[in-house]
């Protein structure tokens, strides 16, 4: 086994060690070895990612002196490095873009523990991708839960505290279902690494002993994760944990962490459970239905706010509504569909958090559109990225957002019937509405101010934080030009995951 | 007899009964003396009469506008108060329903699950089988729960202290208290020191008597317990969680001041820091021979002796100080806000 065939294990225990090691450092260098960390863990996975391609499967990698069944496991394919790859580079945009105005939102003697947070969280969606032991996964999703928590409350205000406290409330929910659920598969299958209990449950499927418990299994595993990636109906801590926590915090939470429990959820369907039981067990049309009112009743809300960041915060609800209307089609065709919205919600979403904070930051700290006018003259760089973000989430072509509802689309009209009809419907019915209020939003921030503002000087946006959400506008350009290589790799990823 | 209510009179059942009684005019005589009243004003000028019509434009819409508003007003606190409450019961009931639901599905499951303890279980399998019979030739613990733990799946409880360690340090978010830039303690520093000193008991003889007795025996046995814990049950974990409870006594027995002489928050800061990076730097080492099938040069030592077991031992002193570091932090900070 050559050197590069280590990168992964090298990237995640390099966060865990980067998170520690935080923990004695002053403000400046725990800023400085978070940037690097990312910056290592990025490189590191598109390396993966170039080995991957070349090889033709998946490769396991023991984390121990043990193989399979009885010691810890990672596993290494197209898919993992492909999405270790696009969120480390999202995490990477977003600390350039937003970590120099934590000083705002962060008390001084505080920053080194939220860098602690973020090197932990980082670490956590790691082994998450590449994970093959469902125990792991219940073990990094707690750390998660825990670091997401901190991220949010580390801007003290009775806002966060009201926010957080749901959030805690529904997330520890979620863990418990999912805790459930890994104890009952464990009971009736005798095992926790992914590729053994695919076998064990295969034969449970054959001999019928066992399949009532193995249903309520996905049924809890399905509930846990979706409560934690807010979907629809259980998106009910969503908005207001996304609206108030600091806006670097909201990239990571709402961009990274919600898509990294969706991630393992796929996992789940497809490696330990097969995605053919999924579709015999009735998962998937309550996935399609959730998916579908989601997308719809998302986007109403988010007409109804007044304030930005609720409504780019209920737009997230949303647009995780298409991810679980791509797992809810059933078919490969909708999951890799699904794969790449997360991909490309990942990029808009931190972008759209990101900017929206330096247009927020020009109007005089008010968050309402009214006091929004003119603000996209006022902060070029951040009128011009928001704009963008926003045609992607409407999905105006060459943008991601447009290759997401194709696909979507496409994937749909293979199947036929009354699910065709319904896709079609949702996609019309939801991109109408996600132009309702991103036209609102752009033409608001582009008016004139019908009255003199006098807003107080504000320290500058450094030109390196332009550049960054300018890249990011990019990557978000290019996965709309250039998806045909990315989409090659999730199919052929995909066909290698289980 | 039951109680009249004060709007009787008012009341529809009480008006039919006045009709039934006394006739038509008992009952609206109020109304009939009012419109006649209104109407005996003689006009005398076109303006007066265009006067009066506007005046009583204007009564009539400010009346309406009144209505609408007083109705506004009746909705408003009806949602405020027993809408709010019927939202509230309808939610409980909601919730009991689903509770309830649950239980029952779950418990019906769990019937349908095979028997705990019963040799067929699916659990008995080549896993477990493993770790039974090559436990000790593999890992050279005596302990098989603390093998499997700390070596088997070591990566599983590298996660775990981090779980402690993430805790830790978000507490520290939620709690800590700041202080300014020149080191003096700011407001609610000053009136949370105060709380405590007022609140909790000080030199109080009896407790520090018995937690003089009591500390060290119970650090002792923390201590055994880590140490030991390849060999017999215990570990990291559950050490740890006994001295952090002789730490806790020695706190509330001597206070702050005291226990600040060996105890600040750079010593939880530097034996956290130490101890969780041994553990990752440790593994990744051992992580990083075994997949590549390198020789690691641990020697796992005579099975049953104090030094065996390889990296076990170190482990759960690093798990061990993680763990009592953590609780005595949580305590401390619930507490006071600081150490």
């Amino acid at each position: 086994m050559t050197f590069v065939y280590n990168f992964p294990f090298f990237c995640i225990l390099l966060c865990m060690a980067a998170g520690i090691f935080t923990s004695i450092l002053k403000q400046r260098t725990a800023k400085i070895l978070t940037f690097a960390v990312s910056a290592v863990v990025f490189i590191l996975s598109a390396l993966t990612l170039r080995l991957t391609l070349q090889l033709d499967e998946a490769y396991p990698f023991m984390m121990g002196h043990f193989p399979a069944p009885w010691g810890n496991e990672i596993r290494i394919g197209r898919l993992e490095a492909l999405m270790a790859t696009g969120f480390s580079a999202v995490i990477l945009i977003s600390l350039i873009a937003g970590m120099w105005h934590t000083h705002s939102f962060v008390s001084e003697q505080k920053t080194n523990l939220y860098c602690i947070m973020i090197d932990l969280a980082l670490a956590a969606v790691l082994v998450l991708i590449y994970t093959n032991d469902l125990f792991t996964v219940y073990v990094f999703i707690e750390i998660m839960t825990i670091a997401s928590c901190a991220l949010v409350v580390v801007r003290q205000n009775g806002h966060t505290l009201v926010a957080i406290t749901r959030y805690m409330i529904m997330h520890l929910f979620g863990s418990g279902l999912l805790l459930m659920g890994i104890a009952m598969l464990y009971g009736i299958t005798g095992h926790l690494l992914m590729m053994p209990l695919q076998e064990a449950v295969g034969n449970i499927v054959k001999t019928g002993e066992h399949l009532g418990p193995l249903t309520v299994v996905i049924a809890l595993i399905t509930a846990g994760l979706a409560i934690k990636s807010a979907m629809f109906p259980f998106h009910g801590w969503a908005p207001d944990t996304y609206a108030f926590a600091p806006p670097l915090s909201s990239a990571i939470l709402s961009g990274i962490i919600s898509k990294a429990y969706i991630f393992v959820l796929i996992k789940f369907f497809f490696r330990v459970i097969g995605l053919d039981v999924i579709v015999t067990q009735q998962i998937t049309p309550f996935l399609f239905v959730c998916g579908v009112s989601g997308m719809i009743i998302g986007s109403i809300m988010a007409i109804s706010q007044q304030d930005i960041r609720r409504m780019i915060a209920y737009s997230s609800v949303a647009q995780i509504g298409y991810i679980y209307l791509g797992l809810g089609i059933g078919t490969k065709a909708g999951v890799e569909a699904a794969l790449f919205q997360m991909l490309v919600h990942a990029a808009v979403k931190s972008l759209l958090f990101l900017s929206t904070y330096e247009l927020i930051n020009v109007s005089g700290d008010h968050k309402h559109f009214r006091y929004l006018h003119g603000a996209g003259y006022r902060n070029v760089p951040a009128g011009i990225v928001f704009t963008i973000a926003a045609m992607s989430m409407v999905g105006i072509p060459f943008t991601g957002g447009f290759i997401v509802k194709l696909n979507l689309a496409i994937s749909g009209i293979a199947i036929g019937g009354w699910v065709r009809a319904l896709v079609l419907i949702a996609l019309a019915l939801s991109t109408l509405l996600n132009s309702v209020y991103f036209l609102h939003t752009v033409v608001s921030i582009y008016r004139k101010p019908t009255q003199k503002l006098d807003y107080p000087e504000v320290q500058k946006m450094p030109p390196y934080v332009a550049a960054a959400l300018i890249v990011s506008t990019m990557l978000i350009i290019y996965l709309g030009i250039g998806s045909e290589p990315i989409l090659r790799v999730i199919e052929t990823g995909l066909k290698t995951f289980s | 007899m039951s109680k009249r209510r004060s709007d009787w009179e008012s009341r529809p059942q009480a008006r039919i009964r006045k009709w039934y009684k006394e006739g038509f005019l008992a009952l609206d005589n109020e109304i009939i003396n009012h419109l006649t009243q209104t109407t005996q004003l003689p006009l005398h000028t076109e303006e007066e009469v265009v006067a009066q019509q506007e005046a009583m434009s204007t009564r009539q819409r400010e009346r309406t506008l009144a209505l609408e508003r007083l109705d506004q007003y009746n909705m408003l606190t009806w949602a405020r108060t027993r809408g709010r409450k019927a939202i509230t019961r309808l939610h409980v009931i909601l919730a009991l329903a689903l509770g309830a639901m649950m239980i029952f599905f779950l418990l019906e499951t769990v019937a349908q699950m095979p028997r705990f303890g019963d040799p067929a279980t699916p659990g008995a399998n080549i896993v477990s089988e493993r770790y039974i019979t090559k436990g000790l030739e593999e890992t050279g613990a005596t302990n098989i729960v603390s093998g499997m733990i700390l070596d088997y799946r070591a990566f599983d409880t590298l996660g775990e202290a981090t779980v402690l360690f993430v805790a830790a340090s978000a507490v520290l978010i939620l709690l800590r208290i700041d202080r300014n830039k020149d080191g003096s303690p700011v407001q609610e520093l000053i009136a949370a020191e105060s709380d405590d000193q007022h609140y909790e008991p000080r030199n109080d003889r009896i407790l520090q008597g018995s937690a003089m007795v009591l500390v060290p025996t119970i650090f002792l046995y923390g201590i055994y317990i880590i140490l030991n814990g390849h060999l017999s049950p215990g570990g990291g974990f559950s050490g740890g969680a006994i001295i952090s409870a002789g730490l806790i006594l020695y706190l509330d027995a001597f206070g702050f001041e005291k226990a600040g002489r060996f105890f600040t928050y750079k010593t939880f800061t530097w034996v956290s820091f130490f101890s969780l990076m041994f553990y990752a730097l440790a593994k990744a080492y051992s992580f990083y021979c075994g997949v590549n099938n390198l020789p690691s040069g641990i020697p796992l030592g005579m099975p049953g002796a104090i030094l065996s077991g390889g990296l076990i031992m170190p482990l759960n002193i690093a798990v061990g100080m993680v763990v009592a570091c953590t609780m005595y932090i949580f305590y401390a900070l619930f507490r006071k806000g600081g150490l």
